[in-house]
């Protein structure tokens, strides 16, 4: 019952973690249509970047605020120099193109940083487990879960309740009509960069900080795409949930499946439960169904 | 044709798709300030070019106006883009009710106050829902899924969120039931009168259009080819059989009657 409780918390909150990344994916692909391949990368580049501030003196917390700003800078970068050219191409081409872009990034990241496991030193948060009832939990582990769930409440709220944020759902809605109101698309699928950027990186963040950056932590990023598939690709609420679910399974699946099927079933598990849920929820939990007046 | 201050002037303008495709062949309008002027025509004329190479929405298209000149407020607008041309002012009701359809009614009017200078979003809001009551009742509804009045409604609503100057209105009866189409209607001469908007009115309707503009041109194939005071134009014998559906004939009549080609070869020379 221990265990069941353990994977259940571990779950949960690498799960927050994952909807944070989850949500910065589906923001992209609300406002551009575009699935964005580099996102792992992305993850792996914030996770850098904190450390980078780390390392030099700056503490934990700040060093994540500073990472939201880096993030919007190359968020920003990253939409001018690549994908503004590619506004009204094919959409698979811009896929394409973040492809190649996470190959960028992937060599960037080697050539800045090079490719040895990073350590938060000291470690940010106490590893060993406090105990709440029955409940044994890291605090690493739940301080990350509270940071995430606070800037998911930010971006959530920032998404439906300012102008911002409702410009860019009309702009995923109808980019014409939005247009037509003064509503730039350019800057829009930038400010979906510049937002997709900072969660990733905060994500990447906090998940360097519990097993230490590497490439792997890019990995990780990649993770979220079944996330964003299960929650429904357009849904922020679906990001969300999609995140948690993924944490959970595959902490669950880790803990009781390991032993049938030795060596990770842990990272292919998600991936198998998103072809299987699709077969029957092909718009995920919460996408968009197109909306026809008949 | 004595006219106050004119707030949009299109002189002469040619507009071309893809470089290659000419659509506009000289295009000249007038709209005076806190007027109503009407563009009538059949499909495929031009009319909705026109209303975007006044908006700058035909750059989205591969469009751009080749030759000629649209002057707004004296000012030169036709190299700019859409958002800047939308944020001086002048606001496309683009044709077939394009509403934010995932975002509920009120979610759509607050995208037009994206661009709002004075005042804010709530007396925005406020004003909309003066006249458009029913957007009230309707107002936490998925836009996608109200009715078609409705969704006109919202649309016109979220034009006037922006505090526009000039409204280009495409077709805002397409698709609507009579009784619709009045109420639509006289919203707009009202919204025209009280909030001294200029609009600019593109219709099929001919008649409807006729009644709520005092002046109108008619375009065909990519030309202008008659413009007078709509009393003048309700008039006139060719209008009359082609737009308004009450040919002098009378009775049945065959299409060989009717000598549409001749016709509309004399308005051309």
């Amino acid at each position: 019952m221990e265990l069941f409780f353990m994977s259940l918390t571990t779950g949960l909150m690498v799960g927050g973690i994952y909807a944070l990344v989850a949500l910065g994916w589906v923001l992209i692909y609300k406002c551009s249509g575009v699935l964005n391949l580099a996102m792992g990368e992305l993850t792996l580049i914030g996770a850098y970047v904190t450390y980078t501030f780390h390392a030099i003196g700056v503490p934990f917390v700040p060093a994540v605020l500073l990472t939201l700003i880096v993030g919007i800078i190359l968020g920003f970068l990253t939409e001018r120099i690549f994908l503004d050219k590619l506004i009204g191409e094919p959409i698979l081409a811009v896929i394409m193109v973040t492809v190649g872009l996470s190959f960028f990034l992937k060599g960037l990241i080697g050539y800045i940083w090079g490719s040895d496991t990073r350590v938060f030193t000291p470690p940010i948060f106490d590893i060993k487990p406090i105990t709440v009832g029955i409940l044994k939990i890291s605090p690493v582990y739940l301080w990350s879960f509270i940071l995430s769930i606070v800037l998911l409440i930010v971006f959530v709220a920032f998404f439906k309740y300012t102008r911002w944020g409702l410009s860019m759902q009309a702009t995923a809605d109808d980019e014409t009509a939005a247009l037509s109101l003064g509503v730039s698309a350019r800057f829009v699928y930038a400010a979906a960069w510049a937002i997709a950027f900072m969660s990733a990186g905060v994500g990447g963040a906090l998940l360097g900080n519990i097993n230490g950056i590497n490439i792997s932590v890019g990995h990780l990023g990649l993770l979220v795409l079944p996330a964003v598939v299960l929650g429904g690709l357009n849904s922020v609420p679906g990001a969300i949930v999609g995140g948690i679910m993924i944490g959970l399974l595959q902490n669950f699946s880790g803990t009781y499946l390991d032993a049938y099927f030795p060596g990770g079933v842990k990272e292919i598990m998600p991936f198998a439960f998103m072809a299987v849920f699709l077969l029957f929820k092909p718009y995920g939990l919460w996408g968009w169904e197109r909306i026809e007046r008949v | 044709m004595e006219r106050s201050e004119a707030i949009l002037k299109i002189n002469n303008i040619e507009v071309k798709y893809h470089e290659v495709i000419l659509v506009l062949k000289g295009v000249s309008i007038e709209v005076p300030r806190g007027g109503i002027v009407a563009l009538l025509g059949a499909n495929g004329a031009g009319k909705s070019t026109t209303l975007k190479a006044i908006s700058g929405l035909l750059k989205t298209e591969d469009g751009e106006v080749t030759d000629g000149a649209i002057e707004y407020e004296g000012k030169r607008i036709h190299h700019e883009g859409a958002a800047k041309i939308a944020k001086a002012g002048i606001i496309q009701v683009i044709e077939g009710r394009r509403v934010f359809e995932h975002l509920t009614v009120e979610e759509n009017l607050k995208v037009g106050a994206h661009l709002r200078k004075t005042g804010s979003v709530k007396e925005g809001l406020q004003a909309v829902y003066h006249y458009f009551p029913r957007l009230l009742e309707k107002r936490s509804e998925t836009a996608g899924f109200v009715s078609g009045g409705e969704q006109q409604m919202t649309v016109v609503g979220r034009a006037l969120m922006t505090e526009p100057k000039l409204v280009l209105l495409d077709e805002p009866s397409m698709g609507l039931a009579p009784m619709l189409i009045h109420e639509i209607f006289n919203i707009i001469m009202k919204l025209n009168k009280e909030e001294k908007i200029s609009i600019l009115l593109v219709e099929q309707n001919a008649k409807l259009a006729l009644s709520v503009a005092p002046y109108a041109y008619v375009m065909e194939t990519g030309r202008i080819v008659m413009d007078d005071t709509s009393e003048q134009l309700s008039q006139n014998e060719d209008i009359k059989d082609f737009y308004l559906g009450l040919g002098d004939r009378g009775g049945k009549k065959s299409f060989r009657d009717v000598k549409h080609y001749k016709r509309r070869k004399r308005w051309l020379s």
